[in-house]
């Protein structure tokens, strides 16, 4: 398997708090990796360093590479916006503009490239929400507000809009724990398509959708990685007793 | 458990003293709004004289001739609005970039240390500005920038006639010093305000950290921004010390910003110790009606365009 991303002997503190230690892990192009774990466990931590994020932070520090075909985006001389444009990013609460239309949330992030010609913007629009199966929804109301939207609306909106920048690698951090069954059934769908063209790494804290949605799960407990495999085998026959504990719910 | 250890259903006593208190309340909240409807019809009732006499004349009016007995307020009003207007203009863009430059953009340390200072520039006196603004801001203007202007941009009816140094221009940068300080620390109160889950939207999209600040700050805060910089203009057409001391108080309407002009709470100012008639306090007073109705009007517009602004986007306030 080629990986797409490759973590290598991840560290990450916050000032005296050494959240994540010596995590290495490799995701494979066009599969979902899920990242599982109680609470407090640094799978988040460890997903915002994917796209650097943590720069945001003043008391984060970052040791370690990570490697986006081969070059490592921590490397002195790479922008972290230029990595942020191949890695995009969809939150736990969705978080749309809300001072923008639907239309201008989606293509927002595709706009900072620069001077964009009205036809290749509703080009890049209509395709994104058709992504993320919203535009039979909002065709007939591309201009209203973005806050109109329901809950999962409005996170396949940003997920429109994170595609719409034509990443390589989606990073998704719970993105289904704020919604209702039904939503989240349709995001679960949306991320078996989104595979097809990106390379999907997923956070959740619930142990079904990573069960039902992703082809390797690595399960992080304490800021380490305890044990990273197929899916299949994580869920059914894992190797370490911690893993099998939180699996079967004994703790966490 | 026995009867004799719970408390009794009624306590007199309590009933009494809630009533007193809601008494005083009521007293002191219902005096504010006695001293407002007071201020008002006293205001009113002392402009009489001169509302009966010059009518619609005394806004249009550019006659202030306490000797004759005329007077027109147009010179005075088009004074404060030009003065407050352009020193707004002015000190909005500064201010934003205050405020951005501390919450987002310094190191939090030396945000700390600047946001207070910036903050106890609202705390001096309005005379000490006009003082500092008359002895060394106005010769200034008059030795080296107002000449240099007249130089390169004499052409523009903006920057025509002798260069005194107290003028409009003089007002116009005093009162932007003066209202910095307000819309400075209330936009960043409002940019402080703004959820991290914004800023990281617009960055996880790839955005610097100036697009950042077009994306996801600005129009998330705009409509506390807009109220910060009301306030701003409230206090400079109000502003009556520190704009007496350096516009000159010459009432005339000159497109030039180096001519001196005159506003109303200047004239009130100036004046009225020393009317010469009952018509000349009766004018005086309608200058600080009108004063007072401009306000209300600058007000009025403003909660409107806020109101139309932030009309839709419901989860700006969420």
């Amino acid at each position: 398997m080629n990986s797409k991303l490759k973590l290598e002997k991840l560290n990450i503190h916050f000032g005296a708090t050494h959240a994540v230690k010596d995590v290495s892990l490799e995701f494979p192009a066009n599969t979902v990796t899920a990242i599982i774990g109680p609470s407090g466990c640094g799978k988040s931590t460890v997903l915002r360093s994917i796209n650097r994020m943590h720069d945001l932070t003043p008391s984060a520090r970052v040791t370690g590479r990570i490697l986006l075909d081969e070059a490592d985006i921590y490397d002195r001389k790479v922008d972290p916006v230029a990595v942020r444009r191949r890695i995009g990013m969809v939150f736990q609460k969705a978080n749309p503009f809300p001072a923008m239309s639907i239309y201008d949330n989606v293509i927002s992030g595709y706009k900072l490239n620069g001077r964009v010609k009205k036809a290749e913007m509703d080009e890049i629009v209509e395709s994104s929400l058709r992504r993320v199966a919203l535009w039979d929804e909002v065709k007939e109301r591309l201009k209203s507000s973005a806050m109109a939207l329901s809950g999962g609306q409005q996170q396949r909106l940003c997920i429109a809009r994170t595609v719409a920048v034509q990443p390589e690698v989606i990073l998704m951090d719970e993105p289904c724990s704020a919604l209702d069954p039904i939503a989240t059934l349709k995001i679960e769908e949306l991320i078996a398509e989104l595979k097809e063209q990106y390379t999907v790494v997923i956070v959740t804290h619930n142990m079904q959708q990573a069960a039902r949605v992703s082809d390797c799960t690595a399960f992080l407990y304490l800021g380490e990685l305890i044990e990273f495999d197929v899916t299949k085998k994580i869920f059914t026959n894992p190797t370490k007793s911690q893993t099998e504990d939180y699996i079967t719910g004994r703790f966490g | 458990m026995s009867d004799m250890d719970s408390a009794p259903l009624t306590d007199r006593r309590m009933i009494k003293g809630d009533a007193i208190f809601k008494g005083v309340i009521l007293a002191l909240a219902g005096s504010i709004l006695l001293i407002l409807l007071i201020m008002m019809f006293e205001m009113v009732k002392e402009s009489l004289p001169a509302i009966k006499k010059f009518g619609g004349r005394f806004l249009l009016g550019r006659e202030w001739d306490a000797v004759q007995g005329e007077f027109g307020a147009l010179d005075f009003l088009y004074g404060s609005v030009v003065s407050a207007v352009l020193a707004i203009l002015l000190a909005t863009p500064l201010s934003v970039g205050a405020a951005l430059f501390i919450t987002d953009i310094a190191p939090r340390k030396v945000g700390n240390v600047i946001a207070p200072i910036i903050e106890l520039l609202a705390a001096i006196p309005s005379v000490i500005y006009g003082l500092w603004g008359v002895l060394v801001m106005a010769p200034w203007l008059q030795q080296s920038v107002q000449p240099w202007l007249i130089e390169h941009f004499g052409f523009l009816p903006f920057f025509q006639g002798a260069p005194y140094g107290v003028s409009m221009m003089a007002a116009v940068f005093i009162l932007m010093i003066m209202i910095i300080p307000i819309i400075t620390s209330i936009t960043k109160e409002v940019l402080l305000a703004v959820p991290v889950s914004q800023k990281e939207a617009a960055y996880a999209l790839g955005a610097t950290r100036w697009e950042m600040v077009r994306m996801a700050l600005i129009p998330y805060a705009r409509s506390g921004v807009l109220g910060a910089v009301i306030l701003g203009l409230g206090r400079a057409i109000g502003e009556t010390m520190a704009v007496t001391m350096v516009i000159g108080n010459t009432p005339q309407i000159s497109l030039s910003l180096l001519a001196p002009a005159y506003t109303m709470p200047s004239v009130i100012a100036n004046e009225f110790a020393e009317t010469t008639s009952k018509l000349h306090a009766s004018a005086l007073m309608e200058v600080g009606l009108i004063l007072l109705v401009v306000t209300l009007i600058i007000n009025i517009m403003a909660r409107l365009l806020i109101w139309s602004v932030t009309r839709g986007d419901t989860g700006a306030r969420a």
